[in-house]
């Protein structure tokens, strides 16, 4: 049997930890990772509105007012009619704990 | 990790290291390979999207040029409103953020060996291999349109040097002139574009040169958000862009670049300066990755864009066939960041969930005066399909506050995109 150096054992276990971890918590729900296409945080600032750090319940209101057509928009009730309200749920909670 | 161990101890590594170089087991333990072929929105963000979330994998891009040129927004380029270096973003970012960069092109694939080739004959392994080349353009398609035909003729569907020639090539043309933009039949990258084009082009005109007329050939009889470019159009340009659809004789057949004229099926029309947007193709690498059909574009399944063509080979972007979802840099990107998600449920023995995808394209008719159209796809019969009720064109009838307000939604988009993708 070949030797392997330690430094790639410990590589290679650290990865599984990492892997392991990560990818449980960073799994977006269908679409929303769509959403930071438009609504990120950029030097000079942006007309379009952050998403990060906000409540989760505003984000969710506010897309089932666009949906309704309650509150007007460009774009947004357009993309709104696409999903349901476990979906719009889902979606804005994970928006609003992402890095950008 | 301690210096001494137990010899026991030291053994059961050895036996940990050794079970995981049985391929299955790397895929599970995260010691797994991924190659992206292709740094533009697509394959740019899905690299750096799969190390975000699973920072062990081992992530490695290849893209020959040391800067990507953006196309949204070079149309603001050839009317002189934005500067080239405003387009150009460079991979360092990308390569901080813990991706290795291989600055080579990829000049073949073996799907069996699960080996990518390098231009330097570097072979690097895979365990699942993301195609994003973006387009070709087809020198074959159009008679008379070659790489020669280009530099007199430009296309300036790739963004950089074609987009320079074709402002030069405007700059020079005398008060009076004809421009004329030849389109092609679906599909082509970005459906809107030339439409976009023309209002960037008499943008120019009406203020420089306010005799010249554009004139638009093209192989369709409808185009994507029609009413609103028409209406544009009336309002800004009136009467200097002539659009020539299919049933009125619009299809080109050849061109002649040394007198820079459009063939067209009953007609010859000579160009001052003559844009050709040439029908185009999924990149080289595809082809020889084996994931292209015989429409010279990429089938690919719709819930993690893996090749119907080649097992373990995602696809993303203009190259790929997805559905109703168009051929542009926000779609791209969308596919991006989903298909790195469902590699990372692959590679972990999960079934990736069903996707839901977002499009939104902006267009500016002026500086000032801009609209968009959004989508929202999901998969339907192994396609992405649109979403019933969900997607459509921002409003026709929008006031000029509402037309400047998208035009500043679209010069935002375009940063948080890039930043999203490159920064």
């Amino acid at each position: 049997m070949r030797h392997w150096p330690r430094v790639v054992l410990a590589a290679a276990l650290a990865s599984f930890l990492v892997l392991a971890s990560a990818a449980d918590a960073a799994e977006p729900p269908p679409g929303a990772s769509s959403c930071s296409g438009c609504h990120g945080a950029v030097p000079n600032g942006t007309p379009i509105p952050v998403l990060r750090g906000r409540p989760a319940l505003e984000i969710a209101g506010l897309m089932r007012e666009f949906r309704s057509g309650a509150k007007p928009a460009t774009v947004m009730g357009a993309i709104a009619k696409g999903f349901d309200d476990r979906e719009i749920d889902a979606i804005s909670q994970w928006v609003v704990g992402q890095s950008q | 990790m301690r210096k001494h161990l137990s010899a026991r101890r030291r053994t059961l590594l050895k036996l940990t290291a050794a079970a995981a170089l049985a391929p299955a087991v790397v895929r599970a333990q995260g010691a797994a390979k991924v190659v992206v072929v292709g740094g533009g929105f697509g394959g740019a963000v899905c690299a750096r999207t799969l190390k975000t979330m699973a920072p062990a994998l081992g992530v490695t891009l290849v893209e020959p040029n040391k800067t990507y040129t953006a196309c949204p927004f070079s149309n603001e380029v050839i009317a002189g409103l934005r500067d080239i270096k405003q387009q150009e973003f460079s991979y360092e970012a990308i390569a901080r953020s813990g991706v290795a960069v291989a600055p080579l092109i990829a000049v073949a694939v073996d799907a069996n060996t699960k080996t990518v080739t390098l231009g330097d004959g570097t072979k690097l392994f895979y365990d699942r291999l993301v195609v994003a080349p973006g387009i070709d353009l087809d020198w074959k398609a159009l008679p008379g349109y070659d790489e020669a035909a280009a530099e007199k003729m430009p296309h300036a569907w790739k963004a950089g040097a074609q987009t320079a020639l074709l402002r030069r090539q405007l700059e020079a043309m005398e008060d009076g002139g004809v421009v004329v933009i030849s389109v092609p039949a679906a599909p082509y990258r970005c459906p809107p574009a030339p439409y976009e084009r023309a209002s960037q082009i008499a943008w120019y005109l009406k203020a420089k040169k306010p005799r010249s007329k554009v004139l638009l050939l093209d192989s369709k009889d409808s185009f994507s958000q029609q009413r609103l470019f028409q209406a544009a159009w009336t309002k800004l340009y009136p009467d200097m862009i002539e659009w020539m659809p299919l049933s009125q004789g619009g299809n080109v057949t050849s061109v002649d670049p040394s007198t820079r004229t459009f063939n067209t099926d009953f007609d010859k029309h000579k160009a001052d300066v003559a844009n050709v947007v040439p029908p185009q193709k999924a990149a080289a690498v595809a082809q020889a990755a084996g994931v292209a059909d015989r429409t010279g574009w990429c089938p690919v399944s719709s819930v993690a864009f893996e090749s119907t063509l080649q097992p373990e080979i995602h696809v993303l972007g203009d190259a790929a066939l997805m559905g109703a979802m168009p051929k542009a840099a926000f779609s791209a990107n969308a596919q991006g960041k989903v298909c790195a998600a469902a590699i990372v449920d692959l590679l972990a023995g999960r079934t990736p969930a069903e996707p839901r995808l977002v499009s939104a394209c902006f267009n500016l008719a002026a500086p000032d005066y801009g609209f968009s159209i959004v989508g929202v796809y999901r998969p339907e019969k192994g396609q992405l399909l649109e979403v019933p009720g969900a997607g459509g064109t921002s409003p026709i009838d929008g006031d000029s506050a509402l037309r400047a307000q998208e035009a500043r939604y679209a010069e935002a988009g375009f940063r948080v995109l890039t930043a999203e993708t490159f920064g």
